[in-house]
């Protein structure tokens, strides 16, 4: 119960900053893809079932406030959170490096994913332009604020798990 | 472990119940989108809050690093102002007594004025879509200070979009600069029409699309173009840019060129709204009860 209302915590927060800090943060137009983050370290740290529950929901979220589809961006990261939390079982405490190989992989997938549906079906089909101007500058930034939000995110989960255990014994 | 073995589901099991959940849900919403919408308003009218909450905290900080690092640039700016506003206001008071005199004229001619004072009103900027491929944003006003959808959009002296979305206390806006918004412009010193479409890859270029200007216009660059009669939602004579780069077709019927437009996009933080709808083409005379309400 504690852990659901700190999740529902973590995407508020995540969707709010990074919905209304874009104009103060905001380099070479793009802005870090927090809720990404959020939904890919949850996936690594806790699990397949973990990633695709906090993906769906803030997939959703994004859906109520923006999209024009419900659902959409919610299969996205659903579907993103899922297929990371595979890396569950190689999880390791004190490796930093590879859930931010993990986010760039994801953003990546993220963002291909977007542009298929929102922009190559209209018929819009220089992807190297988009590449260069939004692909590539994001998934740059998201790794860099990842190595400030993973840790937090870490030692949030650390501290969650701890006081799971005690109540248990 | 008692607690935790309750919840213990299989992880495939539970995607295949959320892609089942997602798909139905886009089937759903792209069938009835328009019942959807109470809840897009209930969620909105939670996080909006919050979303100005953080705006506040944000642009205090910006403000007051912006304070330190513009001192001397206001000093001389100020300066340069006060200047021009002498100069300005001496040219006011010629237009005044221009307008004066029209004013008694176009009384002498019983015409009516042709553009209106339309009513307006501010809002700030509140966020913008998290997703960097659009330019949509919020803006903190909704329908109880009298907006609606449709409702046009300006900053400064220039067209910034239109309201797509509104709620109770928020509402969306379209960017003209957005890849999926067009607008019908028109020549304002020949009265020839073109449609303004944004692209995403003229963004970063501060430049819009200028499309289907017929090939007779006889049009320079510079020229200003402005919101055409023809456009069904934006009214009529707003300023929206000032053309440039015309260049004939290979169909060698249209010419297409590019739109400096007039309002800063970057550095867009308040908007006025005009809380006045172009009139709807009505083809049969309302029934007398609606004329009541």
């Amino acid at each position: 119960m504690k852990r659901a209302i700190i999740y529902f915590m973590e995407i508020i927060i995540c969707f709010v900053l990074q919905s209304s800090l874009y104009q103060f943060f905001n380099l070479a137009n793009v802005m870090p893809n927090l809720l990404l983050i959020l939904v890919v370290s949850t996936a690594y740290m806790r699990g397949r079932s973990s990633g695709l529950i906090i993906g769906f929901f803030s997939g959703l979220l994004i859906d109520i406030m923006f999209g024009s589809l419900f659902g959409l961006y919610a299969l996205f990261l659903m579907v993103i959170g899922y297929a990371a939390g595979y890396t569950h079982k190689i999880y390791s405490k004190d490796d930093y490096a590879l859930p931010l190989i993990l986010i760039a992989v994801a953003d990546f997938v993220y963002q291909f994913l977007y542009y298929i549906f929102e922009f190559l079906l209209r018929g819009k089909l220089d992807i190297l332009f988009y590449m260069r101007k939004i692909i590539i500058p994001e998934i740059i930034y998201t790794v860099a604020a990842a190595t400030v939000v993973y840790k937090l995110l870490h030692i949030i989960n650390n501290r969650l798990d701890r006081n799971e255990n005690k109540e248990e014994k | 472990m008692r607690r935790r073995a309750k919840y213990n589901f299989n992880p495939k099991h539970l995607l295949i119940i959320g892609l089942v959940i997602c798909i139905s849900l886009i089937l759903i919403s792209f069938r009835f989108g328009q019942y959807l919408s109470p809840v897009r308003n209930a969620v909105g009218s939670a996080i909006t809050p919050m979303q100005k909450g953080i705006n506040i905290v944000g642009t205090f900080i910006s403000d007051k690093i912006d304070t330190f690092q513009n001192m001397k640039k206001l000093i001389e700016e100020n300066e340069n102002l006060k200047d021009q506003v002498n100069i300005l206001s001496y040219e006011n008071k010629l237009l005044l007594q221009n307008k004066y005199e029209l004013d008694e004229l176009r009384q002498l001619y019983e015409l009516d004025q042709k553009y209106l004072d339309y009513p307006k009103v501010a809002a700030r900027i509140i966020d913008k879509d998290t997703n960097n491929w659009y330019n949509v944003f919020t803006i903190d006003k909704g329908t109880k200070d009298g907006l609606a959808v449709d409702m046009n959009v300006l900053a400064g002296n220039g067209l910034v979009g239109i309201i797509t979305e509104a709620y109770y206390n928020h509402s969306k806006v379209r960017a003209i600069i957005d890849d999926k918004s067009a607008v019908w412009g028109m020549f304002l010193k020949t009265s020839d029409t073109c449609v303004v479409q944004g692209d995403l890859k003229l963004i970063e270029e501060g430049k819009i699309h200028v499309k289907f200007i017929s090939k007779d216009a006889d049009i320079k660059d510079g020229y200003e173009v402005v919101t055409a009669h023809t456009s069904p939602k934006y009214l009529q004579g707003i300023l929206i840019g000032y053309v440039r780069d015309i260049k004939l077709d290979s169909n060698n019927m249209t010419k297409t060129a590019y739109l400096t437009p007039a309002v800063d996009f970057e550095r867009l933080s308040e908007v006025l709204i005009i809380t006045e709808l172009k009139e709807p083409l009505i083809k049969e005379e309302p029934e007398e009860n609606s004329l009541v309400e």
